[in-house]
């Protein structure tokens, strides 16, 4: 029972930065219909500019975290102007294969500038874990859990509370008839992949220091980031933040109870049973996606 | 028979190719793994170009094939779940192939049967997902695969040539040729299919999904029957590769090498027969000619890069801006010419 404890606050911390994840790459697929394959690696730059920070620079490790998500923010921009721009229209398959260009050019870079060795990022929380009665967790990873979860009410207030995010949910219903409203689509769909890159750079900002900083982490990320998606229906936000928790249970339970080895192929499973028993995902209104 | 007239003067370049070279080993390794790949790359542009469906886990056919051909070939012992226990004597590398065939056949039915009810992005990342979680297989089921520490002792092909005995391919001259004679079978088999009416059913469904299904077309069984073929071939690559390097690790079923048959296909030409081909020569010996210059991930750099800017500048690729070229020289001033059927897009 301790044991079962103990991964299920374990799934509560990684569930966090899961959904992180999760909520970006949906936005950006829900919105721009675009399959967002330089996910993974903003989710590997977060990572270096929050280890850059804090020890290039040494601006602490709590100013770091808002470089890293405003260096997301950033790239994202860049991105979207660049290469999505002038590609607005084109079909599917089109900005898929650009977008997986960009992230092999992201990655390689990473690994030219920083060179394949892992590095840790240093962290000002104590060593020793707060005990909970019969579980324990770090204060680290606590912290990562508070800082996801306020990131992901930063996100709902900005979509559902703003008129930023009242444009954004018109041009996710209808862009034409949001276009004829006023909105400016093409700055909102600039600001949506900004925001979902900032999500994806926040997240590796914060599974960085728990983990290792190294140029491929980005891989899993994007691979995890699919099957939360798909799990929660394309497109499907709050779908997308309850699958983030969903895939941490079952990589938690997973890794417990059946073989460690096999932590990262529980994402895949989760999509088979999801295409199998619901196709549209768990939480998605009756439409066809595909 | 004029239109196949490029592929057959590429085929006798390819055939003349090595007697240039003077035999220089390290080119003529790089110009055997180049036409290993190009074989896996002309199975994805059967359902990239043909179907329209972009498979970015196609290394998993890749690497299933290679496993099960060597493990063929080696003989193993594992243990299974409740004390069962399965042994295998080595059998001929040949069979080795042949099972390889059979079994990533039946993994592209699996998949295609899975993702096609879901079509466009799902059957991207289905893919993806899938080729990552038999990668995890490899690594951790060390049983079977040795995990990291890599199969090793692959013995190679031996052909019974009849009246002349058995030939054992060790050279890598033999192993150019017999990446030749297999790549050349899968290129004329995919000519076949494009052209049979199972062809048309599959470009039907690409062109106008909902024209093609009221005509009576069954657009999951055309794509799964696509997909099956397209695996099995990819296989037979995997089995050509372990048998000419005679060592395997999880390695082989890395993202980047579909990756680089993405890049050949789209950058060559994707729905065309030769394109493939051509970007599989250009994308499999440019790291060749970029070694010298530049360390491995600026490499990468450029790959990346280069399929950027073909989305941009050549959407079609190249062997279609070259074919639309030459019509457009055969026909001065006129309307231009209709494009060769295979070149369109």
């Amino acid at each position: 029972m301790t044991e079962f404890l103990q991964h299920l606050l374990n799934t509560l911390v990684l569930g966090g930065t899961y959904a992180l994840l999760g909520i970006g790459l949906t936005l950006i697929f829900g919105i721009m219909n675009v399959v967002n394959f330089t996910h993974g690696a903003l989710y590997t730059v977060g990572a270096y500019v929050m280890y850059l920070a804090v020890t290039a620079l040494g601006l602490g490790f709590f100013a770091a975290l808002p470089t890293a998500i405003l260096g997301g923010l950033l790239l994202g921009a860049i991105l979207d102007l660049v290469l999505l721009r002038p590609l607005r229209g084109a079909d599917m398959d089109t900005t898929m294969l650009v977008m997986i260009g960009a992230g092999i050019v992201l990655q390689s870079g990473t690994l030219w500038l920083f060179g394949g060795v892992a590095k840790s990022i240093p962290t000002p929380f104590p060593d020793a874990p707060l005990q909970l009665g019969p579980v324990s967790v770090s204060w680290l990873r606590l912290f990562v859990l508070g800082a996801a979860l306020a990131l992901i009410g930063l996100n709902y207030w900005l979509i559902n509370r703003t008129r930023l995010g009242l444009a954004m949910r018109a041009t996710f219903q209808d862009h034409d008839t949001a276009s004829l409203m006023g909105v400016n689509v093409r700055l909102i769909y600039t600001a949506t992949f900004a925001i979902g890159s900032s999500l994806a750079a926040a997240a590796g900002a914060l599974l960085g220091p728990v983990y290792v900083v190294f140029p491929q982490m980005g891989g899993m990320a994007e691979l995890k980031a699919f099957a939360i998606v798909i799990l929660g229906g394309l497109g499907n936000i709050t779908g997308a933040a309850i699958g983030g928790f969903i895939l941490a249970l079952a990589e938690e339970l997973g890794a417990g109870y059946i073989s460690s080895g096999y932590r990262d192929a529980m994402g895949f499973l989760i999509i088979i049973a999801v295409l199998i028993f619901k196709p549209t995902g768990l939480f998605a209104k009756a439409e066809r996606i595909g | 028979m004029t239109r196949h007239l490029p592929a057959l003067a590429l085929l006798a370049a390819l055939a003349a190719l090595p007697f240039a070279l003077g035999h220089n080993p390290y080119l003529l390794n790089a110009l055997i793994t180049t036409g290993i790949v190009t074989i896996a790359a002309m199975s994805l542009n059967l359902l990239l170009g043909f179907t329209g469906q972009l498979s970015l886990g196609h290394i998993a056919f890749f690497g299933i094939g290679a496993y099960v051909s060597a493990l063929t070939s080696l003989g193993f012992d594992v243990e299974l779940l409740w004390g069962l226990r399965i042994v295998h004597e080595p059998w001929p590398p040949v069979v080795g192939f042949g099972l390889a065939v059979l079994a990533t056949a039946g993994c592209g039915y699996l998949v295609g049967r899975l993702s096609f009810r879901v079509r466009g992005a799902y059957f991207v990342i289905v893919t993806i997902s899938f080729a990552e979680v038999v990668r995890l297989v490899a690594l951790n089921w060390v049983e079977l695969t040795q995990g990291p520490l890599a199969l090793t002792g692959i013995p190679p092909f031996s052909l019974g040539l009849p009246g002349l005995g058995s030939v054992t391919l060790r050279t890598k001259m033999q192993n150019y040729y017999l990446v030749l004679v297999v790549g050349t079978l899968c290129y004329a088999l995919i000519a076949l299919l494009v052209r049979s009416r199972f062809g048309r059913a599959m470009r039907g469904l690409k062109e106008n999904e909902s024209l093609a299904l009221s005509v009576g077309i069954n657009a999951t069984r055309t794509l799964t029957l696509a997909a099956v073929i397209s695996a099995a071939m990819a296989g037979a690559a995997g089995s050509l590769y372990a048998h000419y390097l005679r060592i395997i690790d999880p390695d082989v079923f890395l993202f980047s090498t579909t990756v680089t048959m993405v890049i050949m296909v789209v950058g060559g030409g994707k729905g065309t027969l030769l394109g493939p081909v051509v970007g599989g020569l250009i994308f499999g010996l440019l790291p060749v000619a970029l070694r010298p210059v530049m360390v491995p991930e600026a490499q990468w750099m450029v790959f990346g890069v280069v399929l950027i800017v073909i989305q941009f500048v050549m959407p079609r690729g190249i062997v279609p801006g070259l074919a639309r070229l030459a019509t457009r020289r055969h026909a001065p001033g006129g309307a231009p010419a209709r494009m060769p059927a295979e070149a369109r897009p």
